[in-house]
């Protein structure tokens, strides 16, 4: 068979260490696949600017204000770069826009959740982006050529926002008695959904064996929440915040911080749409789109005109 | 007045002017019409913070009073602020911001222009950053401009409205007073009668090439030199320094 010739040849490729590219041959599964990935990842971007973009108005002097508005448009780029990407699997903006507008498409579950006080911009910086990284950082060694190349350039910028965020928290937790609490109330309705963003646990997300070997996922969802968790409780150790998280534990035997119950009915309710904020967030990107419309219409009848003078 | 006071005082003027009009185009964060004006937008607001930074913070050095850039942002109320009336107008639909930043971005485009010549300076060195700044904001909504103003039939009604709006808050760009009088007499700022001049020359054929009319009306709005201004601008202080506010003293 023709397909299975094309598969052996795409798998010893991949298993090489090679890069596919847009105009190679691939499964259809694959490209599916990729463009799920791919497209929830930049919408994950471009809803991901609400939440903070929420607190640029209100920062709380000038140089956070230009930090924020900085990492928004950083957010933004992020956004366009794999909606781009993604584009080279056959697919254009409209129609991942089209998917993302009527819920065909997800995008993070994160994202669901409201900023409710300037810590939360810290809290989000250090613990969302610091996940995100972790996943990202995995995800850079992967299959597809557009999208690992994003990975590592999106990676650099996004390392940038966690240490800007947790400075942000470093701050707070220095800060006056307020501050601190403001700081500590963050964490504590960050730290869940942080963990959870990184998807169901093995258990219930069996990692299918032909998508690691496509190298379209690269590692599991529970190691990749393990490398966060150790990374991050130290962290916050350091600025004098805690983790709430009274199962918590360092097992001197492994050298893994131990959690206690992730509550996943939650995390499967937020995806479900039923999240403190999906409607808002979703209601909020309908609304963009419809009321550019007419902005987009005109853009395009000018630059008809335009061509039509020119013929 | 001294020449240390009117600096102060100009320098009021052009910070707050950057540091408004920025809060209103990060207003648009998320909400744009497509995603690259979303990018532009933040990127543009940017440029007006940092801008607004550096000018309030060189005020705060001409002031001598120990305050600093983020003090004058968020510690006076709105009375005391001298951004220019049109920074301020609400961002209405995207043919209100485009026209908005049309009609101010080539005020600053040659505001700037002159002000690099300036013999204060600091404030040279902070013309000659922001001048290639706007110079790339002036080509974006100058595109705006010919596309909303010419594009179909709601996009060009939407932009005479526009421009009928905010027509009547172009005037008092060019209102000079004493401030104006020291300042040009010492060769820190330009005379604005000239800045005037330049502006229309080269806001009206923009006008006249997006098919669009120069509103016949000859009122114009003024009172931003004396800080008396919009309703508006209560609303958008309240906002910006709440947080500011709420926690006196503390850094962050």
């Amino acid at each position: 068979m023709e397909d299975e010739k094309k598969i052996a040849a795409f798998e010893a490729k991949i298993a090489a260490g090679n890069k596919i590219e847009p105009k190679d041959w691939m499964p259809e599964a694959y490209r599916k696949q990729l463009i799920r990935m791919m497209s929830q990842h930049a919408h994950s971007e471009i809803v991901g600017m609400l939440p903070e973009g929420n607190w640029i108005t209100r920062a709380p002097n000038l140089r956070r204000k230009a930090i924020l508005l900085a990492k928004v448009q950083d957010e933004a780029g992020h956004g366009l770069y794999l909606y781009s990407a993604t584009e080279t699997l056959g697919i254009d903006r409209t129609e991942l826009l089209e998917q993302l507008h009527t819920g065909k498409a997800k995008y993070s579950s994160i994202f669901n959740y409201p900023t409710l006080t300037w810590a939360d911009i810290g809290a989000i910086g250090w613990l969302v982006d610091g996940a995100a990284i972790m996943n990202q950082t995995a995800l850079a060694r992967g299959s597809y050529g557009p999208y690992s190349r994003a990975m590592v350039r999106i990676c650099k910028e996004e390392s940038f926002h966690n240490r800007q965020g947790y400075e942000i928290m470093m701050h707070l937790a220095q800060g006056t008695p307020e501050q601190k609490a403001m700081a500590q109330d963050a964490l504590n309705r960050w730290w869940w959904p942080s963990i959870m963003m990184l998807g169901p646990s093995d258990d219930q997300s069996p990692n299918s064996e032909q998508l690691m070997r496509w190298k379209v996922k690269m590692e599991s969802n529970d190691a990749i929440r393990q490398r966060f968790i150790d990374r991050t409780v130290p962290q916050a150790d350091f600025i004098g915040l805690s983790i709430p998280d009274k199962d918590l534990k360092f097992n001197e035997a492994t050298g893994h911080y131990e959690h206690g119950p992730i509550n996943w009915e939650e995390f499967f309710e937020v995806i479900k749409g039923n999240g403190p904020c999906n409607a808002k967030r979703l209601k909020a990107r309908t609304d963009a789109d419809k009321k550019g419309r007419w902005v987009r219409d005109a853009a395009v009848a000018y630059a008809e005109k335009k061509k039509l003078k020119a013929a | 007045m001294t020449i240390q006071e009117a600096k102060f005082q100009y320098l009021l003027r052009l910070g707050d002017s950057s540091l408004i009009i920025g809060h209103r185009l990060s207003e648009w964060c998320g909400s744009g019409p497509i995603l690259e004006e979303d990018i532009a937008l933040i990127n543009i607001a940017l440029d007006f913070v940092g801008n607004a930074t550096a000018i309030l913070g060189y005020a705060a050095t001409v002031e001598g009073n120990g305050r600093t850039e983020d003090d004058l942002a968020f510690l006076r109320g709105e009375r005391e602020f001298r951004n220019l009336l049109i920074t301020e107008q609400p961002n209405g639909d995207y043919a209100a911001t485009i026209t908005r930043q049309f009609l101010y971005d080539v005020y600053t485009y040659y505001l700037y222009e002159a002000l690099k010549s300036s013999k204060d300076e600091t404030i040279a060195a902070l013309a000659e950053k922001s001048h290639k700044e706007i110079t790339y904001h002036l080509r974006h909504t100058t595109e705006w401009m010919y596309r909303l103003g010419d594009g179909t039939a709601e996009s060009h009604e939407r932009m005479q409205n526009a421009m009928n709006d905010l027509w009547m808050f172009t005037g008092e760009m060019f209102d000079m007073d004493e401030v104006d009088a020291i300042l040009i007499k010492e060769g820190i700022a330009p005379d604005l009668n000239t800045i005037k001049e330049k502006w229309e020359a080269h806001v009206k054929p923009v006008i006249a090439e997006a098919t669009l009319q120069v509103p016949s009306y000859n009122f114009k709005q003024k009172g931003s030199r004396e800080g008396k201004h919009s309703e508006h601008l209560g609303f958008l202080l309240a906002e910006m320094q709440s947080v500011h506010r709420s926690f006196p003293g503390a850094k962050w």
